[in-house]
């Protein structure tokens, strides 16, 4: 028994040495950046009281724009922008949400429009901004992913980007390459370009999201052969696996992979490393977020114009088309004291000067959706091969824009398709699954008997 | 029947009481309940043990089960094996044992994440320094967190460098506490220094790989921060443990599924634990 009184005396020892440490770990990430402006001028100070917002946003999102506006938002109205930063992804919305149901949300938010913003339950939290004028320069399509029952909640904070596949056009010249408007000639160029010795389509499972974009940047054309696909999905009545259009993201995912088109180290691959490759030439296609080219430019700035821009190709030339992700959008807490500040602070933003010190900051990743904003002559060459396809008409939004579905694991399964470790039926069922789960967790109707 | 007499008066329990009662007992047994809902932070059903089957139904939190068995298991036996070594060298009459002795328990003082990410860099199939290292004696190393089948055993081994110290630092407790007769005796008894290895030191630090044996499969099984730093249970879900699928869920806002993931976690430690807890203890020898 002696031992025994031993034996809990280490572990108790141990419990309390952990307990001690865990302790010690301090979690401060609330970092508060203040924008520093010089309030020079004295007589805003008479006319509008001192206020400040504060504003929480991930830290993926350049928020140089925003800045800027803040600056001469501070000049003209007295109010000063707070600005908190947070995790992006996952991680971040669990922030949201955690701050959102204690009552500790900031002023001002950043967030995502479509289902995950739907998904806040925003009737509770958000101030509804229809009665605004500023509201109705905003294009219908962006206004519908941020209302709820005739309420709208947000306002567009950036452009929209679009989902496809960048490609380095020297190497396109280099090799005497056409644009491919089919899924077939696309496979052609990239036997062209692994022929040459070059890596013709990046992988990037380093950062396990990028593995997604095959999949949700094909879905134009699942739209425009199976309208119905995102209504039939939601009311679990479709399933990506036995759906052929649906299922053929899967297939094109595990055609490129049986076809060895992909680099070598896919799980080593960061998106830094992809956005190398690419403006450096190594590798001639990388399917992702047009977001992806301010990161570009920054990095790579002397070869942001070597990049271009085309929709993921289906099975017919005639209706080559992209897929667009709505913008990120603004958001005013109900419940904040400052909610009048923070209209102010929208109406400048989405004003004409607001919206030219903004551009000023920050090119386009995509169309804007205000209503008579052009795309700017100095956008990036990428963005502007996105013209012809907007004047046709041929844009469809992603998924997440027309269906709460979205389930969590999809990127760790693409991972396991790109990869050849599943098939691209079997990704599609573990998908469907996961869908399940999400449906039957978060209570969907039509999902749970 | 002495009767001792009660010095403090039980009111002064009551502090302690509330605090642990608040930030202990309340919270598992809130989290008892919330399993069996479907619970999204503000509002709740009762959902019978849905969430529960939901767990053992799906391959993709199944595979959970098999990889947190194999990462405890591997860890422990590993540990147990280099702890004893390192601590039968460094309890030996060697002149930079108090140097040895630190830098081995070092890592146990490292944050895990710092760990995981160094390591992960090291582990880089091409520009990581272990690779370049082999390459150098002409072994081409294999892709250590990339290869499906290679990335849990992988972290496992960062694992066992990182836990190591702790090990031996209760392993060379024990043998420090053995009486320095019993070493005499198999002296003058004609044995040699392997005799006296198994014959004494082994047998008499029974007490000591007890203990590290109960830590490391309680820490083995409760693993999350070197998996979450190295792999992120990757590539796809290859190298998942029970902790990081509970992380997943949680962070999809499926607070009610991933509350019954904990509750499950923690039955399955007590159900691990306590037998082989008690199966060891009862083999232990008084010194």
């Amino acid at each position: 028994m002696k031992s025994q009184k031993k034996l809990w005396l280490f572990l108790g020892a141990a419990l309390l040495l952990s307990l001690f440490l865990a302790g010690c770990g301090s979690n401060n990430n609330e970092d508060t950046a203040a924008n520093e402006t010089s309030g020079e001028s004295t007589n805003t100070e008479e006319e509008f009281p001192e206020t400040e917002i504060s504003f929480l946003v991930d830290n993926q999102t350049v928020t140089d724009g925003i800045d800027a506006v803040a600056a001469e938002v501070k000049e003209r109205y007295n109010i000063t922008l707070n600005t908190e930063i947070r995790p992006g992804g996952t991680e971040g919305d669990n922030i949201v949400k955690t701050r959102l149901a204690t009552g500790e949300m900031t002023d001002m938010m950043w967030y995502n429009s479509g289902s995950l913003f739907k998904a806040l339950n925003p009737e509770e939290y958000f101030y509804d901004l229809s009665g605004e004028e500023f509201v109705e320069k905003i294009d219908e399509t962006f206004i519908e992913t941020v209302s709820v029952d005739g309420a709208t909640y947000g306002i567009p904070g950036e452009s929209a980007s679009a989902g496809g596949w960048l490609y380095n056009k020297k190497v396109y010249e280099e090799l005497g390459l056409e644009v491919p408007n089919t899924w077939d000639e696309l496979m052609a160029n990239n036997d062209a370009i692994k022929e040459a010795g070059k890596v013709p389509v990046i992988a990037s499972y380093g950062d396990t999201w990028t593995s997604q974009l095959v999949i949700l940047a094909d879905y134009y054309n699942v739209h425009s052969q199976a309208p119905t696909f995102a209504e039939d999905f939601t009311a679990n009545e479709a399933k990506f696996a036995d759906t052929p259009e649906a299922l053929r993201g899967f297939e094109k995912l595990s055609e490129l992979q049986e076809a060895g088109h992909f680099n070598s180290e896919e799980t080593s691959t960061t998106y830094e490393d992809a956005l190398r490759m690419l403006a450096e030439g190594e590798a001639a296609h990388y399917p992702i977020l047009t977001f992806a080219l301010p990161a570009i430019e920054e990095t790579y700035p002397d070869q942001i114009d070597d990049i271009g821009f085309f929709g993921q190709p289906g099975e017919n030339a005639e209706d080559h088309g992209m897929t667009l992700w709505m913008p990120g959008g603004l958001y005013a807490n109900k419940d904040s004291e400052n909610v009048e500040a923070v209209t102010q602070f929208m109406e400048f933003f989405l004003s004409e000067e607001g919206q030219e010190l903004y551009m000023a900051e920050m090119k386009a990743q995509g169309p804007y959706v205000l209503k008579g904003v052009e795309l700017p002559e100095d956008a990036y060459p990428a963005v502007k091969e996105m013209v012809p396809y907007l004047e046709e008409g041929r844009v469809g939004p992603a998924l997440e824009f027309l269906s709460p579905l979205k389930g969590p694991n999809l990127e760790q399964i693409l991972v396991e398709v790109g990869l050849g470790m599943t098939s691209a039926q079997e990704g599609a069922e573990s998908y469907d699954q996961d869908v399940e789960r999400q449906a039957q967790q978060l209570d969907l109707e039509g999902w749970n008997e | 029947m002495l009767k001792v007499n009660k010095i403090y008066s039980l009111k002064l329990l009551i502090p302690a009481a509330i605090i642990y009662g608040l930030l202990f007992v309340f919270p598992t047994v809130m989290s008892f309940f919330f399993s069996f809902t479907r619970w999204n932070l503000r509002e709740w059903t009762w959902i019978g043990f849905d969430n529960f089957k939901m767990f053992f139904d799906d391959p993709s939190l199944l595979i959970g089960f098999k990889n947190t068995f194999i990462f405890a298991f591997v860890t422990t036996i590993l540990k147990v094996i280099f702890g004893l070594l390192f601590a039968v060298f460094l309890t030996s009459k060697i002149k930079t044992k108090d140097f040895l002795r630190s830098a081995i328990f070092f890592p146990v003082l490292v944050s895990t994440i710092a760990v995981g990410i160094a390591f992960s860099v090291l582990m880089h199939p091409s520009e990581g320094l272990i690779n370049e290292v082999l390459a150098f004696f002409g072994i081409s190393g294999p892709n250590w967190l990339g290869n499906p089948t290679l990335a849990l055993y992988s972290v496992a081994l960062v694992d066992v460098w990182k836990g190591v110290g702790i090990a031996t630092v209760i392993f060379i407790a024990g043998m420090m506490s053995i009486p320095k007769d019993y070493y005499e005796a198999i002296q003058i008894d004609g044995g040699n220094k392997f005799d006296a290895f198994k014959n004494i030191t082994l047998p008499l630090s029974r007490p000591a790989t007890n203990a590290v044996i109960i830590l490391a499969l309680i820490g083995g099984l409760r693993t999350f921060d070197l998996v979450w730093a190295m792999t992120g249970g990757g590539p796809g879900f290859s190298s998942d443990l029970i902790a990081s699928i509970i992380y997943k869920q949680y962070q999809a806002g499926f607070y009610g599924l991933s509350t019954a993931g904990n509750v499950i976690l923690f039955l399955l430690v007590a159900l691990i634990v306590f037998p082989i807890f008690k199966m060891l203890t009862r083999k232990e020898v008084d010194i």
